[in-house]
């Protein structure tokens, strides 16, 4: 599609040709965007040292022409995301255009609107001030309804989607295997610990909200946690920073209770809000931990620099601690302060490995083909491009 | 009177005497910005108190943080959220601007979260939210993980290696991803040639932590600093050109 825009502009929109002047100046509406927008094309050209592009609009052929400052263009050499990786845009010159100088006031600046025909001069000026002549070309601005250039966002996205139902599926008819996580493997060791104690157990949310897929995977953690605590019947604590995740943990922890057979163990006031600002929030559990000195911390979620501050404290008060994060930032300060720590995905492998649901366990055997995929293609995309000099499949997982 | 209460009445005899001496002697003016500066100091103090041991001072310190934080907090979401963008408008509603009428929608669903606070009788009502952040948040997030910790990480990495130092870093960038990835497949034992490879990703993973790791105490150290320049020289009002 994108091809098909540049085309069409080379073929249609040709302005008339001067010596000097910059050529196949072409204005299209710049696709793949919400409007308010358009594009402007033409061929590279040497141009002496100091010559600078000039760009002006006007909602007339004939003017009058609002200038546009260059800081005010988005001028690229190439622009792979809205014309793709072919050859032929490395000879071409694009520059988007969202807004110009009203006349009358210079520093008020007008946006392109959508569904009105603007025309573009662009010129070259030297560096002894001579300005070579124009050239002149329209487009309208248009909002599109699809972006294509995240298609190959939507196709892998998809493709992962039906490998992860395959898993699913997979997993339902038979047994799947996972191998062994040591954090995971801990955590009933953990558990046992706070209540041979007699101590309670604090599960500490990280800072993301409830749409975080890491706050997401602490909650199923939590799940099982609590679920083991109503069992043991051993006190838990779950602070949290977020009301949305406060209220989910509520519910998810008061089901847990009553799977386990002890709804009467449930209190509300076992998930509470600490604080929703990040030090305040340490500095709050920090305070907590020396106090009532918990025999077992459970930091899981997506943490900043708070990280070490509770892991540190964790440590100091003797308490056994497994934290899970993605926060990559964060990981070496948790694997050096705490006794197990699931890094990254390991996190979000965990409400598998803990609970052997088949959906659960089915979707982490898509995620190992998806992975394996991606793998192969890597390896494949190098030796292509390294061997043959072929970056086509470099190019299909263009973030572009 | 223990070791704990004598070191406790001993640093706040000091610290009472250093401001006496500092707003006495004009080194700390007596307005606002004096006031200001005192009190900063002192909660500064509190907090790193903690150091030492849990104290009243560090209570007081703590609870002061999180009263301010959730006050500030609540001022913010008056004045940038609810004020501008669901009381104002709602409130100017008339035959034009009916446009708004819409707000009401978000309104409702603010509402139905805080019946969690109600009865179980209504409680479900708070379902319908979460419902629509968690849903929400989940489609927001699938294609910009995808963008940025897939696209964005897969482009580089499937690149050309060339026989210079360039083509040598993306060689080692290559096996690490591979040996990486390798480390977290969950449905094969790490045994074999794929125990290799996940040491290999391991040893990888280790050595970027500990960059990473040695690069944020850096930065927590020039806070720290930023700190300790406070006290001495906002504060303490040393001359010298210490930070």
């Amino acid at each position: 599609m994108r091809y098909c825009f540049l085309f069409l502009a080379l073929l249609f929109g040709a302005a008339p040709i001067h010596a000097q002047q910059p050529t196949g100046v072409e204005a299209i509406d710049t696709p793949n965007d919400s409007g308010g927008s358009i594009t402007v094309t033409w061929a590279r050209a040497e141009l002496p040292d100091g010559a600078v592009y000039k760009l002006a609009v006007g909602e007339s052929e004939h003017g009058p022409f609002h200038p546009i400052n260059r800081s005010e263009v988005n001028l690229q050499s190439t622009d792979p995301g809205t014309f793709g990786h072919g050859d032929e845009t490395h000879h071409r010159v694009f520059a988007k255009i969202t807004e110009y100088a009203d006349l009358a006031d210079p520093s008020n600046r007008l946006p392109i609107e959508n569904g009105k025909t603007y025309y573009v001069r662009v010129n070259a000026q030297l560096p002894s001030g001579e300005t070579l002549p124009f050239a002149i070309a329209s487009a309208t601005a248009s909002e599109n309804f699809f972006n294509w250039s995240k298609g190959n966002n939507f196709v892998i996205g998809t493709v992962f989607s039906l490998i992860i139902l395959g898993g699913i599926i997979l997993a339902q008819k038979r047994d799947l295997f996972i191998r062994r996580i040591a954090g995971l493997e801990a955590l009933d060791e953990a558990l046992g610990r706070a209540t041979e104690m007699g101590k309670p157990v604090l599960f500490a949310h990280g800072l993301h909200p409830m749409g975080s897929v890491s706050t997401i995977a602490a909650i199923n953690v939590l799940s099982r946690v609590a679920n083991r605590t109503a069992e043991f019947n051993t006190e838990l604590r779950v602070a949290n920073n977020d009301p949305i995740v406060m209220a989910v943990s509520r519910e998810v922890v008061k089901e847990s209770y009553l799977n386990a057979g002890r709804p009467d163990a449930y209190s509300e006031d076992m998930v509470f809000m600490v604080a929703t600002e990040q030090f305040s929030y340490a500095a709050a559990l920090d305070g907590m931990m020396v106090r009532d000195r918990p025999a077992t911390n459970i930091l899981m979620g997506y943490f900043y620099a708070e990280s070490l501050l509770l892991a540190e404290t964790g440590a100091s008060i003797g308490a056994i601690q497994i934290a899970g994060t993605d926060s990559y930032t964060q990981l070496p300060f948790f694997i050096t302060t705490c006794d197990y720590t699931l890094m990254g995905e390991e996190l979000y492998a965990a409400s598998a490995y803990l609970s052997r649901e088949p959906k659960l366990l089915g979707s982490l055997k898509g995620q190992d083909i998806g992975k394996a995929v991606l793998l192969i293609a890597m390896i494949l995309g190098t030796l292509l491009a390294t061997v043959f000099d072929f970056d086509t499949l470099t190019h299909v997982f263009s973030a572009d | 009177m223990n070791r704990d209460h004598l070191v406790f009445f001993l640093f706040l005899l000091v610290f009472a005497a250093v401001n006496i001496y500092l707003f006495a002697s004009g080194s700390l003016p007596a307005n606002m910005t004096g006031l200001g500066t005192f009190i900063a100091a002192g909660i500064t103090l509190s907090l790193y108190s903690f150091l030492y041991k849990d104290n009243p001072l560090f209570k007081f310190a703590e609870n002061l943080y999180v009263g301010v934080a959730a006050a500030y907090t609540l001022n913010q979401v008056w004045y940038t959220v609810l004020l501008p963008d669901v009381i104002t408008p709602i409130s100017e509603l008339d035959g034009e601007s009916m446009n708004n009428l819409w707000l009401l929608v978000p309104t409702m669903l603010g509402f139905f979260m805080l019946t969690q606070l109600s009865a179980a009788k209504y409680s479900w009502l708070s379902r319908i939210a979460f419902a629509f952040v968690v849903g929400l948040g989940s489609g927001l997030a699938i294609p910009r993980t995808i963008a940025a910790n897939l696209l964005a990480q897969m482009q580089p990495t499937m690149q050309a290696i060339t026989p210079d130092f360039a083509g040598v870093n993306l060689f080692i960038i290559l096996v690490g991803v591979v040996a990486v990835l390798v480390y977290f497949f969950y449905s094969v034992e790490h045994t074999g040639a794929v125990g290799v490879a996940s040491k290999i990703g391991i040893y990888f993973l280790m050595i970027s932590f500990g960059a990473s790791f040695g690069y944020t105490i850096m930065a927590r150290l020039s806070l720290l600093i930023g700190r300790v320049g406070f006290l001495l020289e906002e504060w303490l009002v040393l001359q010298l050109p210490l930070f």
